[in-house]
């Protein structure tokens, strides 16, 4: 009896957990994020990270790798073209593309977990800095596209 | 009648398929980390489910080797918090397979942005029976001579732990740095506070992404070591009467979605099982909190 509480206790925080925009156990609709408040945070980087420059930034493979990255672990949220989501805003706005690698290079590295963004340090430095410059490149002459179809084994 | 036993019909296969369906259209890239006991301070991205499943072959002294296995649903509540529920096995040779039980973990980031050093806070709560093998962790003056209990003795043992980790972890030049202290309380009868701990260090075979999708790239590969141990209880604190783990890692991160994970473990005294076998396999899947919720009717 006292077993089957426990497992009716778990079921239900599971559901309530996985379920959480279902209307008849919340009735708030989870507005997307404000895209405004995620920018902010990019000011927020400390001086010295804004002066930071991208070691990759002269690196052929920077900007195809990066291109491969993101479509790995940001599009998902961000758009397969940075153009926004549901879950994560447009990287394509002046506020993302006029900031410094340096400040693109801190707020990935520390993430806005308040905001429901992952700090993705787990990727290495090197590869944080492949993202940066592909991010760099959108806004900028076109890219080098990548050979996506290429698998090498 | 007929049309609305197909209704009837077709709803009920909806229902079944769903989760099915939803699963493999929402498959996420991993970057998991190659650990199988130590936690790093990583959590689920949020709105992704990571499905994983774990096996540990054991030597035994003085009884029968065995063979555990545990499944792990990892939900990313949200950017901070991560809850994940276990389903534990095992099977002795010579003797018979038994479910043990289940543990309902949730893990929680302290600190907003990235430090030094970057804090965890682990709390899980456990129903299992004496007859659990799978050595998540361990812990207290837990030995190898337990485990050599027949099945059907230990499983009549049921247990009720709360079990509370502080997990430390930082990246440094592309190593990860992990450490964890543990603290066990069995809340059947009068057992004191256990202890134990687990330390990590690994590391990607290459730090730079290459252009192309591939298998067999370096930095789909994560190797690097792992060690465990008990540290006693309240009343006897110290390593003595503990077991003790070293154990090499190895994940590789396939750009298909899947992780695999590999480590043969070492016991470091008498007390240890001499040889631990461990593998996993595990699969994420992004946005599985949304879909679920449009299944039941929330809003996308």
């Amino acid at each position: 009896m006292k077993n089957a509480r426990v497992i009716s206790m778990i079921t239900l925080t599971l559901i309530a957990v996985l379920s959480d925009s279902k209307p008849t156990l919340a009735k708030r609709h989870k507005a997307p994020p404000d895209p405004d408040l995620i920018y902010a945070e990019l000011t927020k980087a400390p001086a010295k990270d804004v002066a930071r420059q991208n070691p990759l930034e002269s690196d052929p493979e920077a900007i195809p790798a990066g291109d491969k990255l993101f479509q790995m672990h940001c599009a998902e949220c961000h758009g397969e073209m940075a153009e926004g989501g549901k879950k994560a805003p447009s990287l394509l706005v002046d506020e993302v593309q006029k900031s410094t690698p340096g400040t693109l290079f801190w707020l990935l590295t520390n993430g806005v977990v308040r905001r429901g963004m992952p700090v993705w340090s787990k990727l290495p430095d090197s590869q944080r800095w492949q993202l940066v410059s592909y991010l760099k490149s959108l806004s900028g002459p076109p890219k080098p596209t990548p050979d996506q179809g290429d698998t090498k084994h | 009648m007929m049309k609305n036993y197909k209704m009837r019909l077709s709803r009920k296969y909806r229902f079944l398929f769903a989760p099915l369906v939803i699963m493999v259209s929402l498959i996420a890239h991993a970057q998991e980390s190659p650990y199988i006991v130590t936690y790093d301070h990583y959590l689920e991205e949020p709105g992704n489910l990571e499905v994983e499943y774990f096996s540990t072959f054991g030597t035994q002294r003085a009884g029968n080797d065995f063979h555990a296995f545990w499944s792990e649903f990892e939900y990313g509540a949200t950017a901070w918090w991560t809850t994940e529920f276990y389903l534990d096995g095992q099977s002795t040779f010579n003797q018979s397979t038994l479910f043990t039980g289940f543990r309902w973990e949730n893990r929680f980031r302290l600190l907003q942005r990235e430090h030094f050093m970057n804090p965890v806070l682990y709390i899980e709560y456990e129903q299992t029976s004496g007859a659990d093998k799978i050595l998540k962790e361990v812990e207290g003056h837990d030995v190898e001579s337990d485990y050599a209990t027949p099945n059907s003795i230990a499983r009549q043992e049921h247990d009720h732990e709360l079990e509370s980790k502080l997990l430390l972890s930082r990246n440094f030049h592309g190593w990860n740095f992990a450490e964890n202290t543990l603290a066990t309380k069995n809340l059947t009868g009068g057992n004191p506070w256990e202890f134990g701990y687990a330390l990590g260090a690994s590391r990607p075979l290459a730090l730079k992404a290459s252009a192309h999708h591939c298998n067999f790239c370096p930095e789909n590969f994560i190797a690097g070591v792992e060690m465990y141990g008990g540290l006693g209880d309240r009343n006897s604190f110290g390593l003595h009467d503990t077991s003790h783990y070293l154990a090499p890692v190895l994940a590789w991160n396939l750009p298909n979605d899947w992780t695999i994970r590999l480590s043969p473990g070492f016991g470091l005294n008498d007390n240890s099982h001499q040889f631990l076998l461990r593998w996993g396999l595990s699969r994420e899947f992004s946005g599985f909190g949304e879909a679920i919720s449009h299944l039941f009717g929330g809003r996308r």
